[in-house]
C-alpha cells in the first residue's frame, strides 16, 4: 500500500481485571482501505475497535488516528470519524428522522445544512417510508441502516463499523455491503468487524483475531493462498469418527469439522494432490468404506486453523476453531435462525 | 492544570470552547441539540407527566392536609354540674375558640373518665356545682379541664385556648372593675395537664401574630413543600438521565460525537429547569386554591431563587449520575440525599429548634436556603436581595456541582 497511513496502533493492550481482552496488537491502516476484523465472540474485536475510535482508553500502548492521539485528542477527531456501535445505540424513543436530526445537530451543522444532510441520508438509505417510525419499532436490518446513516451524516473520512450485520438477514447484509463499498469508493476508510467468513473475504485486508491477539493479517486471497495445496476435504460418515482417525495420520497437521465436512490441514511440506489419495486409502482401511478425500481450496477457516496451530500445537491436535460450539452449531445451520447462509458463526450478542 | 482554579476554567472552557474559538454557534447548536432531544424523550415518556404534574399535586395535598399542626375541634365531653346560664355561656366561648367541640354531655365524673379512657373524647370540661354562685360573688369561680395529653400538641392547644379565654375574661373583669368599681366575676381555669393554678396575673400578655395570623400550618408548609418537591423530582431526573444513557447503550453514540462534556451537562439541565418552574407554578396555584397560601412577595425574586435552587439540585443529580453505574444505584444515592434534606432543612421541624450540629449540617443543604427564601418571599414579602446569603449559597452549589459533575464525568467507556 502506498496510500497514507490513517490509523496506527502500537503494542495495544486492554485488560478487564484478569481478562486480557486485547493483548498486544500492532496495526497500520491506510487511507481508502476496507479493513476487516474477523474473529469469534470474545476475540477482542469490539474492545480493539473502541480503542481505535477513542471511546475506550487502552491499558497500555498507543493509538494514532489521522495524527490525533487516542483517546486524549478524541474530541478533535470526532468530525472526521464515524462509529457504528455493535449494540444499537441510537434513541429507541425517537423516530428515524429525529435520530438523524439529532445526529446532524450534535455534529454542529447549521439548520439548513443539517436538513440537507438528513434528507440525503434518508434518501441514500431508503428510510423515507419509515421516517416517522420510532427506532425501537424497526427490525434489525432497518435499525442497522439507520445506525449507518447516523454514523455517516457528517461524512467522515474514517468509518468504523462494529459487527454491523449481526442479526441481519442475508439480502439485507448484501445491501449493507453495497453501501460499504459505495462509501469506500468515495474514499472513505472503512474498518469493519464481523464473524461472517463470506463478509470477511470481501475486505481489502483482514485481521484475524483470537483471544485478544492478531493471529493473521493480510489480503484474504494471500492469506488463503499461503495454504494452497495444504488442505484436503474429506467426506465420510460419521464425521466425528473421521476426525479422530485422521489426527493419527502423520501428514495431517490438524483436523477441523466444518458441518458435515471435515477439513484436514496438512503438515508443512505435504502436497494435497499427493496426500489426498493416501488419506482416502487410509480411511477406507480404517473402516470408512465410503471415504473420499480430495484437495480443496483453502478457506479463511483453514487460515485460522493454520495460524492458531503453527505455534504450540502438537501434530494432529484438534482445534476448536471458534472456542466453543457456536461455530459448529452455526455450520449445522441450527443456530436459531442465524445460520441461514451457512457461514454465520455466532449469535448476535456482545463481544466482551 | 493543577491549580485549584483549573476545574473552573475547564468548566468555563468546555461548554464554550467553541465560543472562544469563534465557533460559538456550533457549540450552542450541540448544547441545544441535547436539550431538544431530552425534551422529545420527556414528551414521549408517559411517566414525565406524572412527575411534572401529579407528584407535586399529590405531595401538596398529602403534606398540606396530613401534616396539620393546627389542633381544632378536639372532641370534648361536658360535665356541667352548675347548669347555669353562666356556665353555658362559658362553654360556648370555649367552643368559639375552635380548639374544642363538645360532643358528649355527661352526668358523672366516672362517665367522663370512661369516655376519656376509651379515647372517645380527648378533653372533659368539668364545671363544679357552686360555679355560678362563686362567679357572682366575684372570686374563686373555677372550672377544670381534663386533657388526654397522649399527644402533647392536643394538650397544649386546649390549654392555650383555656388560658386565652381566662385572660380575656379577667381583663374584661378588670376593665369593668376599673370602670364601675364593682366586683364582677373573675375566672380561674385549671387544666389538669398542668395542674397549675393561676391566681394572679401581674400583667397581661398580648400576642400579635404577623404573616400567618390564623396560624394555619399549610401557609407554613407549602412554601417549604415547593423545595421538597423540587428536590425529589429534579434530583432524581438528572441523577437518572446520564446513567440511563449508559444503561441503554446510547452513551456510546454520544461519546462518538463531538459534543463537549459541558455542552452535554448544560444541555441536559435546561429542560429540567423549565419543568421545575412549571412545577412551582402548579404548587403555588394549587396552594392558593386549596390552602389559600398567599403570594406576598415578588414573583421575579421567587423565580430567581427557584432557578438557582433547581440548578443546584440538577447539578447534584448530575454528580450522582457521573458517580454511579446503574439507575438503581442512582435512585438509592438520591434517596440518601432526600432524607437529610427533608429532616434538617427546617421543613419538618423548626430549624432554630434543632441541635447545633444538625443546624450546621442543615446549612449545607440547598433546601434549607431555598425554604428560607420561599418563606421570606412568599409570606413576608421580603425583597430577595435581603436574602442574598442564601442566593449566593445556591449559586455556589450550582457552580460546584457543575464543576464536579464535569470533572467526574468521563466521555469514555470503562
Amino acid at each position: 500500500m502506498t496510500a497514507p497511513v490513517v490509523i496506527e496502533a502500537r503494542e495495544l493492550h486492554r485488560h478487564f481485571g484478569r481478562l486480557h481482552a486485547v493483548d498486544g496488537i500492532d496495526l497500520t491502516i491506510h487511507r481508502g482501505e476496507v479493513f476487516g476484523f474477523l474473529g469469534p465472540n470474545g476475540a477482542g474485536k469490539s474492545t480493539l475497535l473502541r480503542m481505535l475510535v477513542g471511546v475506550m482508553a487502552p491499558t497500555s500502548g498507543s493509538v494514532q488516528v489521522l495524527g490525533y492521539e487516542m483517546p486524549r485528542q478524541a474530541d478533535a477527531l470526532r468530525p472526521s470519524i464515524g462509529y457504528m456501535t455493535q449494540r444499537f445505540s441510537l434513541y429507541g424513543d425517537l423516530t428515524v428522522e429525529e435520530n438523524l436530526r439529532f445526529a446532524g445537530e450534535i455534529f454542529g451543522f447549521p439548520a439548513d445544512e443539517r436538513r440537507r444532510r438528513v434528507e440525503a441520508a434518508i434518501t441514500t438509505y431508503g428510510l423515507g417510508r419509515r421516517r416517522q417510525q420510532l427506532a425501537d419499532q424497526l427490525s434489525g436490518g432497518w435499525k442497522q441502516r439507520l445506525a449507518l446513516a447516523a454514523a455517516t451524516v457528517h461524512r467522515p473520512e474514517i468509518l468504523v463499523l462494529d459487527e454491523p450485520t449481526a442479526g441481519v438477514d442475508p439480502s439485507e447484509r448484501r445491501n449493507f455491503w453495497e453501501q460499504i463499498f459505495e462509501l469506500s469508493g468515495d474514499g472513505v476508510t472503512v474498518l469493519v468487524s464481523t464473524h461472517y467468513m463470506d463478509e470477511a473475504v470481501r475486505c481489502h485486508r483482514l485481521a484475524l483475531l483470537r483471544r485478544g491477539a492478531l493471529v493473521a493479517l493480510g489480503e484474504p486471497r494471500s492469506l488463503t493462498g499461503e495454504l494452497e495445496g495444504r488442505v484436503v476435504e474429506v467426506d465420510a460418515e460419521p464425521p466425528e469418527e473421521v476426525v479422530r482417525r485422521l489426527r493419527k495420520h502423520l501428514e495431517v497437521a490438524s483436523v477441523t469439522q466444518l458441518g458435515d465436512r471435515v477439513h484436514a490441514l496438512l503438515a508443512v511440506g505435504a502436497r494435497a494432490e499427493v496426500t489426498a489419495p493416501r488419506l482416502t486409502e487410509y480411511l477406507r482401511q480404517a473402516g470408512f468404506p465410503d471415504a473420499v478425500a480430495v484437495p480443496a481450496r483453502p478457506g479463511l477457516e483453514d487460515v485460522f486453523v493454520a495460524a492458531t496451530q503453527s505455534a504450540p500445537a502438537a501434530s494432529g491436535a484438534y482445534v476448536d476453531l471458534w472456542q466453543d460450539d457456536t461455530y459448529h452449531g452455526a455450520r449445522h445451520g441450527a443456530h436459531r435462525g442465524q445460520g441461514a447462509t451457512g457461514v454465520s458463526v455466532a449469535p448476535p450478542r456482545g463481544d466482551g | 492544570m493543577g491549580s485549584p482554579l483549573s476545574p473552573l476554567l475547564d468548566l468555563l472552557r468546555s461548554p464554550f470552547r467553541g465560543l472562544l474559538a469563534g465557533r460559538a454557534t456550533a457549540s450552542l447548536r450541540r448544547l441545544l441539540a441535547v436539550a431538544r432531544k431530552e425534551v422529545r424523550q420527556l414528551a414521549r415518556d408517559p411517566l414525565t407527566l406524572g412527575f411534572v404534574v401529579f407528584v407535586p399535586l399529590v405531595q401538596l395535598s398529602l403534606f398540606g392536609y396530613a401534616i396539620n399542626q393546627d389542633i381544632r375541634d378536639v372532641p370534648t365531653a361536658l360535665l356541667d354540674r352548675s347548669q347555669s346560664s353562666v356556665s353555658r355561656h362559658l362553654v360556648e366561648r370555649l367552643e368559639a375558640t375552635q380548639a374544642m367541640r363538645v360532643v358528649h354531655s355527661v352526668g358523672t365524673e366516672a362517665e367522663a373518665r370512661g369516655l376519656l379512657a376509651r379515647g372517645e373524647v380527648q378533653a372533659v370540661i368539668v364545671v363544679p356545682p357552686d360555679f355560678a354562685r362563686r362567679w357572682y360573688r366575684g372570686r374563686g369561680a373555677e372550672i377544670s379541664i381534663l386533657v388526654d395529653a397522649t399527644d402533647p400538641l392536643v394538650a397544649r392547644a386546649v390549654r392555650s385556648a383555656a388560658d386565652g379565654l381566662a385572660a380575656q375574661i379577667e381583663s374584661a373583669a378588670d376593665a369593668s372593675r376599673a370602670a364601675a368599681g364593682s366586683a364582677a366575676g373573675s375566672l380561674e381555669v385549671r387544666t389538669l395537664a398542668s395542674s397549675e393554678l393561676r391566681r394572679d396575673r401581674p400583667f397581661l400578655v398580648t400576642v400579635l401574630t404577623y404573616y400567618n395570623p390564623e396560624l394555619r400550618t399549610p401557609v407554613f408548609v407549602v412554601p417549604g413543600l415547593l423545595g421538597v418537591i423540587l428536590t425529589t423530582t429534579m434530583l432524581l431526573m438528572t441523577a437518572l438521565s446520564l446513567v440511563r444513557e449508559r444503561e441503554r447503550g446510547t452513551f456510546e453514540f454520544l461519546i462518538g460525537t463531538p459534543v463537549a462534556r459541558g455542552e452535554l451537562m448544560v444541555g441536559k439541565l435546561l429542560p429540567y429547569v423549565v419543568i421545575g418552574l412549571i412545577q412551582i407554578a402548579i404548587v403555588l396555584l394549587a396552594g392558593l386554591a386549596i390552602f389559600r397560601v398567599p403570594v406576598e412577595g415578588s414573583l421575579l425574586g421567587l423565580a430567581l431563587a427557584s432557578i438557582l435552587f433547581i440548578a443546584a439540585n440538577l447539578t447534584a443529580g448530575l454528580v450522582i449520575s457521573s458517580l454511579v453505574k446503574t439507575q438503581l444505584q442512582a435512585t438509592q444515592v438520591a434517596f440518601f440525599f432526600f432524607l437529610p434534606s427533608v429532616l434538617l432543612s427546617g421543613f419538618m421541624f423548626p430549624f432554630e429548634a434543632m441541635p447545633e450540629p444538625a443546624q450546621w449540617l442543615g446549612e449545607l443543604l440547598p433546601l434549607t436556603h431555598y425554604i428560607r427564601l420561599c418563606r421570606g418571599i412568599l409570606l413576608r414579602a421580603t425583597p430577595v436581595w435581603h436574602l442574598a446569603g442564601s442566593l449566593a449559597w445556591l449559586a455556589g452549589m450550582c457552580l460546584v456541582g457543575l464543576v464536579a459533575a464535569t470533572r467526574l464525568f468521563r466521555k469514555r467507556l470503562e
